[in-house]
């Protein structure tokens, strides 16, 4: 992880952060949102880890909240969580497995369906359990994970992967 | 053989020295996944103080001020990429319209040929519930037939080119063949086949039906028939040259009850108004034509007479 990495990360998600905002938001087929923010934060999660998947998500969540002037913090903490546990299956099952985008793409936004529904239920907020996981849930994970392949290739363009030699290491040496 | 190939290579990779990580390698790891867990639970820990301090502070406090600003500095780039992406959404927009005026327009079609069909069968149904009340109050009049009973039915199917009905009533509801069929008009014909729940009935206007009628006025017996022509006028036929028959009579059954075969007609059931009379010098019989009072192309209700004791 270098400083230009976090650069080309951060001016990504800020970009993706705005499309995902002022222009996403508004798209709906079927009950179903397209979050390229969220599938860009498991692209990069995926290739640079845990850190840089929480730094990520707390950074586009907090980009969300105040474009959206949402309650500050509460895209911030969904995706914080998401985007480390994606670096962490990056990290360890999912490295090399070319499945590991489309599988951590429909489970993030599973988890962060109800993660964002519960977070608002906690605030008091009126949330109907029915739209968000019966209505919406399927079809904005089809779009995701129509969106996946695209926005991993890009962002892999964006943030080379890097050489983990550890790993390599532990791979040459089981054969 | 593969097995030793593999076996070899592996060999030569497991027989190179391979360089463990050193006990400092170790406490690298240790101190990455500390740093890991401390950047993650630092993030958690702002995110939530973010969220208490924005839920419960005022909407004029510094973090809802902060909030504000930073809203209206990236206000300029989402304003950008509306612009960029106007055309694009208009594009989407427009195929997003055209589809769904297309579904409007099918289901639009869909209602519109349901609603025809209710209104039709509203129609029907309005146009049978007032032949059945005038049946109802045919039944309940003077000029209904003693000693039968009325067996009201449905005109369910005319079949083409016949001059038959199908009727809404059989042998479960007491219909016999040759049973008189009427409305509260006249005499429509007679039954020709029962079945359980429907039967057949033969109208006046078929070549086969023949009816002892009488003048009403002066009491001329003769027979009511169909000519050989085509449509509704019957001939009252069988009417000697010295019997008074006028134009405008009206004509009923006779139900004649002498002799071996009796008319299969109560009595008194109107059935035309003379239209015409002619004598010619070589023919014995008068010409008489007559146009019956019910509108046999227009039958929606009827109603069947039982006799009450039937003859076996």
């Amino acid at each position: 992880m270098t400083g230009a990495d976090a650069a080309k990360a951060a001016v990504l998600l800020l970009v993706v952060a705005i499309v995902q905002v002022s222009l996403l938001s508004s798209v709906s087929v079927g009950g179903g949102h397209p979050d390229l923010l969220l599938v860009t934060l498991v692209a990069v999660a995926l290739l640079r880890g845990s850190v840089f998947g929480a730094l990520g998500g707390f950074f586009g969540g907090l980009l969300v909240d105040v474009a959206t002037l949402e309650t500050l913090g509460l895209t911030s903490l969904v995706l914080t969580v998401g985007g480390y546990w994606i670096g962490r299956y990056g990290e360890t099952t999912g490295r090399d497995r070319t499945h590991a985008p489309y599988v951590s793409v429909a489970v993030v936004t599973v988890l962060y369906a109800v993660g964002a529904m519960l977070l608002h239920f906690f605030l008091g907020e009126e949330v109907s359990a029915r739209l968000v996981l019966v209505d919406s849930l399927v079809p904005t994970i089809a779009f995701n994970l129509i969106l996946t392949a695209p926005v991993y290739w890009l962002v892999k363009k964006v943030l080379r992967p890097v050489e983990w030699t550890d790993r390599a290491r532990e791979v040459r040496l089981l054969g | 053989m593969a097995t030793t190939r593999n076996r070899t290579s592996r060999l030569v990779v497991l027989g190179q020295s391979v360089r463990r990580p050193a006990a400092s390698t170790l406490t690298s790891r240790s101190g990455s996944a500390l740093r890991r867990r401390i950047v993650v639970w630092a993030l958690v820990v702002l995110s939530l103080a973010l969220i208490t301090v924005s839920f419960r502070e005022a909407s004029d406090g510094p973090l809802h001020a902060l909030q504000n600003g930073a809203a209206s500095a990236l206000r300029p780039f989402e304003v950008a990429t509306e612009r960029v992406a106007t055309p694009f959404r208009d594009a989407w927009g427009w195929f997003d319209e055209l589809l769904g005026a297309r579904s409007d327009n099918a289901r639009l079609k869909h209602e519109n040929q349901e609603l025809r069909q209710k209104y039709v069968a509203a129609r029907a149904a309005q146009e049978e519930n007032a032949a059945l009340e005038k049946a109802l109050d045919y039944q309940r009049g003077p000029e209904f037939p003693n000693g039968f009973r009325a067996v009201n039915a449905r005109v369910a199917a005319r079949p083409s080119q016949r001059q038959q009905i199908v009727i809404s009533a059989g042998t479960n509801q007491g219909v016999r063949e040759d049973d008189a069929v009427v409305t509260a008009d006249g005499l429509v014909g007679k039954v020709t086949r029962a079945a359980g729940s429907v039967a057949q009935v033969t109208l006046l206007t078929d070549p086969t039906s023949a009816v002892a009628a009488k003048n009403l006025r002066k009491g001329a017996y003769g027979l009511i028939r169909h000519g050989a022509g085509g449509g509704t006028v019957l001939f009252f036929d069988l009417v000697t040259k010295d019997e008074v028959v006028r134009k405008d009579d009206i004509v009923i059954t006779a139900g004649t009850q002498e002799g071996a075969r009796p008319s299969l007609y109560p009595a008194g059931i109107p059935i035309g108004e003379v239209t015409s009379v002619g004598r010619t010098d070589t023919d014995v019989f008068m010409q008489i034509q007559v146009e019956p009072f019910v509108d046999f192309g227009s039958l929606d209700a009827v109603a069947v007479l039982v006799p009450r004791e039937r003859r076996r």
